[in-house]
């Protein structure tokens, strides 16, 4: 029952938020109710590594009949991690996010949003994996207009129509996959796909997940729909969006093509990489030529999803430990990123790198709290993005991708450039003379910092508890690629 | 080791804690723990030769070879002694230099975090480690270098350094990663004793020039030098000891480890001492055109730094015996100027030799220290610089095969030194007494402890080089990989070398009497050769990059909306009619036969709805005929018996219809936006997208791997979820949790709409 609880818990927080509009009523339900979630997620985390993975026929229907809930490696470390950022936004949002909004129910579209990203987490079926992106897409796109502002209604049509336009693939991919075998359940799927005589004939419907997932995940050259509205939503929705939305489709794809799509691996393998390279590349250089803070960051975002996919395309259980290693490091780091871009635009009441600056002089504290996931996006050592680039770099060159490998390097000079750029102008530059008045914020309180130190305390322990955290990664790149365990416990084989 | 360490990078910490009262000595407080490593390490080498070199090894990522090794050998003593020991006299130095400096406790906290980094670098005996410790040099060096960076030009020049030293760190990153593929290993005893293996791998050229990137960034050579000068914006106290003395040579060092692995080569021999060779000349010969004291000193950096390398490319015995010796000297004195030339700019207020003169008079100790220091650089008997000047050259002549070439260089940029050397005292201590914005004094002895220390230390190694060999000695066995013996004289005798050095002198001594003659040529060839600053010029691309990158991204992420989807659509689109192409082998069967009138009939006006809709002059045609479609699918469902289904796709399409009308009313009136091309191209687009979904479908008729679970649901429905009606039955029981995620969507989107409503109620 338990494996049901991060699905069932937001929901009961969301229907608990709807009792009361008063503004405190909100903001201690919304934020008791996202440690709740990440209570409920650690115990889960703990379970499955003592007691490997967890499975639950919902509804005591067997698989492949029913819905079949699965908690595997991949899943609870998920499920961990979007939990412990859930906290941190949640706390952050109390003091960020316009108290309007805080009646107008932000906490209920965000434990929303959390039920749906929980549930594509764990489901172990494949439309059932459906219904659940569409309930993180109807929890975003309220949350990007919520205010209704002019630019948040722009940002947010494009945000939806991209997005039902994945959803439309997904749909046809999923119609398309039961017509060909009449199951919807993944291990089922896996079942009978492994055995599979003809590698070929899986290669279409395959494809649409493929366009249907690379939307949600924001790889070239599908990304439109993200540097047009996340930089419209009040920073602490933003933040929330870069930690989980393009992760859902990375996780998605990684799920897919080490499950059961792997029957035509020269193909989709060359294709995820080069489709990885030109993510890569391209959301770099858009980076490195912005100059509005959350432009850059969004961009960014873009351009380490490339990262992601790279390690997927090469296909070893060290480049998918990288892959998934590399990941948590940036919904970490990246959702920090956005936290202190909201900090210092209470600082500076702008996100425009040219009329920013002097942070460095007024709020060391601040720059400090900047450098840590800054530098760790960067690839410094010994934090985590040094160790991700290891393992994707080390394996890529190991399976002979050379070009992409390298592509992969180069793009650290690009990472490096932008965040070197943000901190230039926004620390280091003289303050521009005249800041707003209404700006002027005298000092930060703790609780506007403590998200952050949240933050910044895991992508530290990330980095520096590398050695230990290893094995638990290339285990669960193992687990993926040998799926046998996996569809032995959900079919009771 | 490890200990010794900490106690660095928790110093650097604890700086910060130092309380007030304290301040005034920070400096010469914070020296202790660089003391504290020098004599540690002194006593540690003490015993070497007998013990021989030391390994501890802490397992850290063991799994990929990644193990906190300390190799402590030969060339780690070497650098140990010149990072820890130069370390001291710096603090010192800063003490005075920094002390009215706001920043100061940065300074001191960043210094110390450096120094560190380098200790750590030079003890690395695993490859990846070493990495770590080499971008945390070029971090560190970054915020000194803005250390005042509120000016532009202080954070621009760090900027800069730091792309330079990162892309040439992500360069040797991929290089030890190749490495360590070839050798099985990144440890460095372990590398040396495969480097057989390694020279003849396929890998092996590519993997040596990525390495050599890391080198050629990280000690400034051509073409990437131009962030050493720059990098000039730093305190007095950093430029002597990260760009001149310590950090500078962490290429040398690597090269020195990576001798006994990678060289011997062909490759390595060309490629280093080209490299190394156009450094020392180019240097030398910018040097005397500055008039800037630092900047002159930068710019003999450069020189030296190309000769170390250069040395190395030659990979003989004798040269690199003459790197190793080159290598202390060039730290002693060139620490040594940097301090003194920080203390004039201090004392006087400026560095330009064009206002500086006769400060003899007024700083007669520092005159004294900066004349050794100087005959040390233009390597005259007997400093330590004449030694190994005579060595350098010694190795150069008996360079195999293009001895004639290095030794020309060679000799001419030796001339250039001398030259530079006489400039720089001349100007500065002799001569009229300049007009500089102060009036110069000698006050505060830390200022001149450290140059003194350098200046005469290299005047007593000079005469009494027994303790000086034994050190080389330690360090070539280590770069040979082989047991060797090592003396050095100061007195060679009269032979062809010496005959060399007199030749050098006598012309450096020329050239400087002819200045007045001599600059205004110089001058003109640099502004017609060097016109590009090569700073400029990496701006400029990086300008230009930027430019470039921000043209692309405005050509990809251009806002217009349809054109998002359109490519979206369009890249899919293609993507799957590959698969199609690819799968093209399964034909599918065009047997409509089964298909009853009902339903042909059905198709065949949905079919004209469609193109009605796609054609319709007006917004109400278009959604009736949209209308209608819908309509056909709930019949089609009825017919299939689907009853439920129907009657939910009739409610759902009626509503869709209603609203539609009621929205049309509120818009402007139906006008042809698009021209005819693009009306044209969006069909096509239709079409093709269109097409592929048919013949998809089509095609899954075809396959059937498995029974579907749907049998399943209809014998269970009535047994096992106590309904007749399956469709229900799967909504409510077999699979709910489906249907709990759809009602969640519906309240959320319900919910939604609301507070947008409202939201904008209360605007108003």
């Amino acid at each position: 029952m338990m494996i049901a609880l991060p699905i069932l818990f937001p929901l009961f927080m969301a229907v608990l938020l709807l009792m009361n509009r008063s503004h405190n009523y909100q903001k201690v339900v919304g934020i008791a109710g996202s440690l709740f979630t990440f209570g409920i997620a650690l115990a889960l985390f703990v379970t499955v590594q003592r007691c490997g993975i967890q499975v639950l026929q919902a509804g005591g229907w067997e698989a492949p009949y029913g819905i079949t809930l699965v908690v595997d490696k991949l899943s609870a470390l998920m499920l961990l991690i979007s939990g412990f950022i859930g906290v941190a936004v949640a706390v952050y949002a109390a003091s960020f996010v316009p108290s309007a909004l805080i009646s107008g129910r932000f906490y209920l579209f965000f434990h929303s949003l959390m039920m749906g990203v929980n549930g594509a987490f764990i489901t172990g079926d494949v439309f059932n994996l459906y219904v659940w992106f569409e309930v993180m897409l109807m929890s975003s796109f309220v949350l990007i207009t919520l205010g209704s502002k002019r630019i948040q209604l722009k940002g947010g049509i494009k945000y939806l129509s991209m997005n039902l336009l994945a959803s439309l693939f997904f749909l046809a991919g999923i119609g398309l996959l039961y017509g060909k075998t009449g199951t919807l359940n993944m291990a089922h799927l896996a079942d009978i796909l492994r055995n599979d005589s003809h590698p070929l004939l899986m290669n279409t419907s395959a494809m649409l997940f493929f366009v249907g997932f690379g939307i949600k995940a924001a790889v070239f050259p599908f990304f439109f729909w993200l540097p047009s509205s996340y930089y419209t939503p009040p920073v602490a929705i933003t933040a929330f969006f870069a930690a989980l939305l393009t992760k859902v489709g990375v996780y998605a794809m990684i799920r897919f093509f080490t499950l059961f799509f792997v029957q035509d691996p020269i193909f989709w393998h060359n294709l995820l990489l080069a489709i990885a390279g030109l993510t890569m590349l391209i959301g770099g250089m858009a980076a490195a030529s912005q100059y509005e803070i959350r432009q850059i960051l969004s961009f960014h975002i873009i351009s380490q999803i490339g990262y992601m996919i790279f390690g997927l395309g090469v296909f070893t259980p060290l480049a998918i430990a990288g892959a998934v290693y590399f990941m948590i490091h940036n919904m970490l780091a990246k959702t920090n990123t956005f936290l202190i871009a909201g900090l210092i635009h209470r600082m500076r009441g702008t996100y425009q790198l040219k009329s920013m600056g002097g942070l460095y002089k007024s709020y060391p504290l601040l720059a400090v709290l900047f450098l840590i996931p800054a530098f760790a996006l960067a690839g410094v050592p010994p934090l985590p993005g040094f160790f991700g680039k290891l393992f994707l770099i080390k394996a890529g060159f190991e399976a002979g991708r050379f070009l992409v490998s390298g592509v992969a390097v180069v793009t650290g000079i690009l990472t490096l450039f932008s965040m070197i750029k943000i901190w230039n102008e926004a620390f280091f530059k003289q303050s521009p003379t005249e800041i707003h008045e209404e700006c002027q914020h005298e000092k930060l309180r703790f609780a506007e910092l403590l998200p952050s130190i949240m933050l910044a305390s895991g992508t530290l322990a990330l980095g520096l508890g590398a050695g230990y955290l290893y094995d638990f990664f290339i285990e669960m790149g193992e687990q993926l690629l040998d799926s046998t365990q996996y569809i032995n416990l959900v079919l009771n084989k | 080791m490890t200990i010794i360490l900490l106690i660095i990078f928790l110093g650097a910490a604890g700086s910060l804690l130092i309380p007030r009262q304290l301040d005034r000595h920070k400096g010469i407080l914070l020296s202790l723990l660089p003391l504290t490593a020098f004599v540690f390490y002194l006593i540690k080498g003490y015993h070497m030769k007998q013990v021989g070199p030391e390994i501890t090894s802490i397992a850290w990522l063991p799994q990929l070879g990644l193990n906190i090794t300390w190799l402590f050998d030969g060339v780690s003593l070497l650098f140990l002694f010149l990072v820890s020991g130069i370390g001291v006299l710096i603090l010192i130095y800063s003490n005075s230099y920094m002390k009215h400096d706001e920043g100061r406790h940065r300074f001191y906290f960043f210094i110390l975090l450096f120094m560190g980094a380098m200790l750590g670098l030079v003890l690395s005996g695993n490859l990846l480690v070493m990495f770590l410790f080499w971008e945390l040099t070029s971090f560190t060096s970054y915020f000194l270098i803005s250390f005042k960076h509120e000016y532009d030009k202080a954070r621009q020049a760090a900027m800069q350094s730091l792309l330079i030293t990162v892309m040439g760190g992500l360069a040797l990153f991929a290089g030890i990663l190749l490495l360590g593929q070839m050798g099985g290993t990144y440890e460095l005893a372990e590398l040396v004793e495969k480097g057989h293996l390694i020279r003849f791998h396929p890998h092996y050229f590519p993997a040596l020039l990525l390495i050599l990137a890391g080198v050629v960034t990280k000690s400034a050579q051509f073409p990437f030098h131009f962030w050493l000068p720059g990098a000039m914006q730093a305190p007095s106290p950093v430029s002597a000891y990260l760009h001149s003395a310590t950090m500078v040579k962490a290429g040398i060092f690597l090269l020195a480890r990576m001798s006994p692995i990678m060289g011997g080569t062909p490759e390595w021999k060309i490629l280093v001492s080209l490299i190394g060779g156009l450094t020392m000349f180019v240097g030398a010969y910018l040097a005397i055109t500055q008039t800037d004291l630092k900047a002159i000193l930068a710019y003999t950096t450069i020189s030296a730094l190309g000769t170390l390398v250069l040395l190395f490319g030659i990979d003989t015995q004798l040269s690199v015996k003459a790197a190793l010796i080159f290598l202390i000297v060039h730290a002693f004195y060139k620490a040594s100027l940097f301090m003194v030339a920080g203390m004039i700019d201090h004392k006087t207020g400026t560095r330009d030799i064009n206002l500086l003169g006769g400060l003899r008079r007024l700083m007669p100790k520092t005159t004294v220290v900066t004349v050794l220091a100087l005959l040390s650089m233009a390597g005259l008997p007997p400093l330590l610089g004449f030694i190994g000047k005579e060595l350098i050259y010694e190795a150069k002549i008996q360079t195999p095969g293009i001895a004639s070439v290095v030794l020309i260089l060679g000799v001419a940029s030796n001339v250039f030194m001398v030259w530079v050397s006489a400039m720089f005292g001349y100007r500065t201590f002799f001569g009229k007494l300049g007009t500089t914005p102060k009036v110069a004094n000698e006050k505060g002895w830390e200022l001149l402890f450290g140059p003194s220390v350098l200046a005469f230390g290299s005047l007593a190694l000079g005469l009494f080089t027994n303790s000086l060999g034994q050190l080389i000695e330690l360090a070539l066995s280590t770069v040979r990989a082989q047991p060797l013996h090592v003396e050095i004289h100061l007195w060679h005798g009269f032979n062809q070398v010496f005959l060399l050095s007199v030749i050098t002198v006598a012309a450096g001594v020329f050239l400087f009497s002819i200045r007045q003659k001599l600059l205004p040529v110089l001058a003109k060839i640099n502004s017609r050769f060097f016109a590009y600053r090569f700073a400029d010029l990496f701006n400029r691309l990086l300008d230009n990059f930027v430019k470039f990158s921000k043209n692309k991204t405005a050509v990809i992420q251009h806002g217009y909306h349809r054109f998002y989807l359109m490519t979206i659509l369009v890249v899919a689109t293609a993507f799957v009619w590959f698969q199609i192409y690819v799968t093209r082998g399964w034909d599918i069967q065009y047997d409509f036969s089964p298909i009853p009138f009902y339903v042909l009939v059905l198709t065949l006006i949905m079919i004209f709805s469609a193109l009605t809709a796609a054609f319709a002059q007006n917004r109400l045609t278009a959604i009736i005929s949209m209308g209608v479609i819908g309509f056909g699918i709930a019949l089609i469902y009825l017919f299939y018996g689907a009853v439920d289904l129907a009657i939910t796709q009739i409610l759902a399409e009626t509503l869709t219809v209603v609203l539609f009308v009621l929205v049309i009313q509120k818009m402007p009136r139906y006008a042809k936006f698009s021209s005819r091309k693009s009306r044209v191209r969006d069909a096509i687009i239709a079409l093709s997208s269109g097409s592929f979904v048919t013949i998809l479908v089509l095609n899954a008729l075809q396959i059937d791997y498995n029974d579907p679970i749907s049998d399943f649901f209809i014998k269970n429905s009535l047994p096992g979820g106590f309904g007749e009606n399956v469709v229900n039955v799967i909504l409510v029981d077999f699979r709910a949790l489906d249907t709990l995620g759809e009602i969640t969507v519906l309240s959320v989107a319900a919910l939604g709409v609301y507070t947008l409503i409202k939201m904008n109620k209360v605007r108003k």
